[in-house]
């Protein structure tokens, strides 16, 4: 479990993220959602260390971040997996060698102990067959997948997903969905997704913060999303016609 | 300015706490062993030779008296070559080969968000990216070596090729009035300019904002400020040497 409170960050004076406060739950996908520029990324990047925030605390399981000792943080560091937007695969090593990087950097396992652990995470998300290409050799849905084994293979508490879908036709990006889902199912993490796809939202969306211009504009679940009269809400989540549809359908039903 | 050199001084302290794993270390240390070193002997010894070839004939063209001996085309070629050729004209030269690979290749990683991914990881990506580069390029006298030697070989080529001397006063004037402790010198100053081709461009390639654009802009400046500094560098090593 994650919880924020209060998390402000400004750049040059300019408030990027204003205050925000939530909850991100164990064993469930959380997605945050909101327009390009509303503040998801920046959230993400101080989740994972990468910003400081300016003001207000994160609490990992109840232990607050800033109060953590270098050590702490190292180990904290390896108990988070994290899947980029672009995937951010290392370009010279193959499929199998960016999965086994982790393990071969942060432990002292034995090179076939490593093998084995890559292996097995390589064949949960299918590209056993692509243990050996390089990652331009493979398709962006594939890339996706070794960047989600690759984060986690080293069996991570929290995992970050910086819009996973992105950049991929519908049916690939609901697979890549789904298998972010059920590993968190079957690894009981807790999964924070940035994203911006309704589709995602309407698929794995457990529980759901809507960012608008670096504010908390509203939370809760996909079932709540429906019924939600918050006009911000509703103007983006429902911008599309097929969305206004599905949510006509389910509200008269 | 101040920012920036402030900010070099910090990555380089940076360079060398909490370091990457030896046996992964040692993998790096190699493979930048062969895109640095080994794969810039090719173009020195290249332009060694024909630049080496150069310096002998306008030596031996510019020279012209009853007085001056033959042997001084020879003499003039070790000069320029093991002086200021080899080390300073080669650095200049890899500044833009070795820099600008350095540069692009810590620069895309950077686009591509693959530092990030580093240091999510918990792993300190200036240590695993720079430390190879760094001690990869303190090789980099073994290629000034092939460079003095090419260098030289070029110019006596040059001078029989051309007629203008004998083999035998060439290599009279390659041998008159040797001292070691110019060899020792350019060492010293391969050695500063080495520090400075592995560092500056991994600065300016590792602090780069931007796409696939900047990583070009990037490479230039990170080529121009290797440039300048190499200039400088050698300025105050030789009026300190010579002086």
């Amino acid at each position: 479990m994650i919880r924020l409170e209060n998390i402000q960050k400004y750049f040059d004076h300019t408030a990027v993220l204003k205050g925000i406060t939530t909850e991100f739950e164990k064993g469930k996908t959380n997605l945050v959602i909101g327009q390009s520029g509303s503040g998801k990324t920046v959230l993400l990047k101080i989740l994972l260390g990468l910003f400081t925030p300016n003001k207000g605390e994160i609490y990992f399981e109840n232990t607050p971040f800033s109060s953590m000792t270098d050590d702490e943080h190292r180990t904290l560091r390896r108990e988070i997996g994290m899947v980029f937007q672009g995937s951010a695969l290392f370009d010279s090593m193959t499929v199998l060698e960016n999965v086994l990087f982790p393990i071969r950097m942060l432990t002292k396992l034995s090179e076939s102990e490593m093998i084995a652990q890559a292996e097995s995470v390589i064949e949960r998300v299918n590209l056993s067959d692509a243990r050996n290409k390089l990652p331009n050799e493979i398709s962006g849905g594939m890339q996706k997948r070794v960047a989600i084994a690759r984060a986690v293979v080293m069996r991570p508490k929290y995992l970050f997903c910086d819009e996973p879908n992105s950049g991929l036709d519908p049916k690939t990006a609901i697979v890549i969905d789904n298998l972010i889902q059920e590993i968190t199912h079957e690894n009981n993490i807790t999964t924070v997704i940035n994203s911006h796809d309704m589709n995602s939202v309407m698929e794995i969306g457990e529980t759901i913060l809507f960012l608008e211009n670096g504010g908390k504009e509203w939370e809760g679940t996909k079932d709540n999303i429906f019924k939600t009269d918050n006009e911000a809400v509703t103007d983006f989540v429902y911008s599309s016609n097929l969305f206004k549809k599905v949510r006509k359908l389910y509200l008269e039903n | 300015m101040l920012k920036h050199i402030g900010a070099y001084f910090l990555m380089l302290r940076m360079v060398f706490v909490k370091p990457t794993k030896a046996n992964v270390m040692y993998g790096l240390i190699f493979k930048e062993i062969q895109d640095l070193i080994i794969g810039s002997l090719g173009i020195v010894c290249f332009l060694s030779f024909f630049v080496g070839g150069v310096v002998s004939i306008q030596t031996a063209l510019n020279i012209d008296g009853e007085l001056i001996p033959e042997s001084l085309v020879g003499f003039a070629t070790r000069q320029s070559i093991i002086l200021e050729f080899a080390p300073t004209f080669m650095a200049i030269i890899l500044a833009g080969k070795v820099g600008s690979y350095i540069t692009s290749s810590i620069g895309t990683m950077r686009v591509t968000e693959q530092i990030d991914a580093l240091e999510v990881m918990g792993i300190n990506s200036l240590n695993y990216l720079i430390f190879p580069k760094l001690v990869a390029m303190t090789l980099l006298p073994i290629v000034i070596i092939f460079s003095m030697f090419l260098g030289i070989f070029g110019g006596w080529a040059a001078t029989i090729y051309g007629g203008f001397s004998s083999t035998a006063a060439f290599v009279e004037g390659v041998q008159m009035d040797f001292k070691p402790f110019h060899v020792f010198y350019a060492f010293i100053k391969t050695f500063l300019f080495a520090i400075i081709l592995a560092t500056i461009p991994s600065y300016h390639g590792y602090y780069m904002r931007g796409g696939a654009l900047d990583v070009g802009r990037a490479s230039t400046v990170s080529f121009v400020w290797c440039s300048v500094v190499i200039i400088v560098v050698n300025y105050f090593t030789t009026h300190m040497f010579f002086s």
